[in-house]
């Protein structure tokens, strides 16, 4: 291909965009467009994958019998919808199992908020209040995303995140109705979720280096910045119903608007976590390594039980 | 670990439609890690499960002559043919 033919095919490409048309699989994409839609669809896919081990590690410590069905539900969810963006990175000519390669190596990047540690029960109901909320608001804006399949990913995604938020928050009602030990356990764990759950927006879009490419490829549809405002103006009613109050002595409501405004996030603090130095991040990398190298005979057995059949097949024909 | 296209069908008398893809050694395996991605909730009343390299699609840049044939023949809908006023149908 000449260079005139690849800038016509651009031209055409983002013409295309312009017009609201969905790019699939074998449609012709710039090399750029296709490595953009890897780098973001992987990192969304591991955020999902390392999103288990958060709430993983509650699952025998349930309060009831109740709860434990639910989380164990959430989180053979959080696994599929790992699978469904991985399937759709594979639409784009990556190896799955290049992109696992690459989280388990410690190369790859994955959400920030899975490297704060669980310390209560409480956690269990702030994670599916905040980070699931903060996810459907992120992922609903994605459904609309240019790319076919991870647009596609996204609508399967929100429709099973309403009950993660749902589970989460019933949680934190309960534990704030509780006894004061009960509430203050809710309090605490809002107190130590709400500002790595605003983070997991991205920086502003000014300060966020890929944001204005992708918003030009209607990759994202929407700005961080107003999708997080989105979920701030929704949350701060539900805890005010349940009489919790956000850790931010400088949140205010501005009446012009109708926006609840907060005080400033903390990116020095993000940019610590998101470069490997969270609270969490070698454990969950551990963990995650743990996981998978204990399942290796799964995959093995597996492969020996379908080649065995294969062979018996062939020995009947 | 071969990969293969999954396909659900959301109801009796529904049409199979494309939910996505899993990874699986074989057919069987990959029947049941397509229920257990793409049917966790009742979604499908059954699944059919196609290697991907098995599937042959056109090629969206030829779409155009491809799919020339059908696109030029009016004639083909009901709106091509004059009734007198007044026809119930």
């Amino acid at each position: 291909m000449t260079p005139m033919d690849d800038s016509v095919r651009t031209q055409a490409f983002e013409a295309r965009i312009a017009r609201g048309e969905t790019i699939e699989p074998k449609d012709w994409m710039p090399e750029r467009y296709r490595k953009q839609l890897v780098r973001m669809m992987s990192q969304h896919a591991h955020s999902e994958v390392v999103g288990m081990l958060p709430e993983g590690n509650w699952i025998t410590r349930a309060p009831s019998l109740r709860r434990k069905i639910s989380l164990l539900a959430k989180v053979q969810d959080e696994a599929g919808h790992g699978l469904y963006i991985y399937c759709g990175t594979e639409t784009l000519g990556v190896e799955r199992d290049e992109l696992i390669g690459q989280l388990l190596a410690g190369t790859a990047k994955y959400s920030s908020i899975f490297n704060y540690p669980t310390l209560t029960w409480a956690d269990m109901g702030a994670i599916g209040w905040l980070v699931d909320g903060a996810a459907i608001v992120n992922q609903t804006a994605l459904a609309k995303a240019s790319y076919g399949p991870y647009a596609r990913a996204m609508i399967r995604i929100c429709k099973e995140e309403n009950f993660h938020k749902r589970q989460g928050y019933e949680i934190m009602a309960t534990l704030a109705a509780g006894t004061p030990a009960q509430k203050a356990m809710a309090q605490d764990a809002l107190n130590r979720w709400w500002w790595p759950s605003l983070m997991m927006f991205g920086p502003s879009d000014k300060d966020s280096p890929n944001s204005a490419e992708l918003l030009t490829r209607k990759v994202k549809r929407e700005r961080n910045d107003e999708l997080r405002q989105r979920f701030i103006n929704l949350t701060i009613p539900q805890a005010e119903l349940i009489g919790l109050t956000m850790p931010d002595p400088a949140l205010r409501h501005d009446a012009e608007s109708g926006d609840w405004i907060t005080g400033p996030i903390d990116w020095a603090e993000f940019q610590q976590v998101i470069s490997g130095n969270g609270p969490m991040n070698r454990e969950r990398l551990a963990a995650r390594n743990k996981a998978h190298d204990e399942g290796a005979w799964v995959r093995e057995a597996a492969e020996a039980y379908a080649a065995k059949h294969a062979a018996k097949g062939q020995e009947a024909a | 670990m071969k990969l293969w296209e999954v396909f659900t069908q959301a109801g009796h008398g529904a049409p199979h439609e494309h939910a996505g893809s899993v990874h699986a050694p074989d057919a069987e395996l990959a029947l049941q890690n397509a229920r257990d991605v793409y049917a966790r909730r009742g979604e499908a009343v059954n699944i059919w499960v196609v290697p991907s390299e098995a599937i042959t699609a056109s090629s969206p840049e030829d779409a155009g002559p491809f799919f020339d044939p059908g696109n030029d023949k009016p004639y083909r809908h009901p709106q091509f043919y004059k009734v007198p006023r007044g026809t119930k149908e």
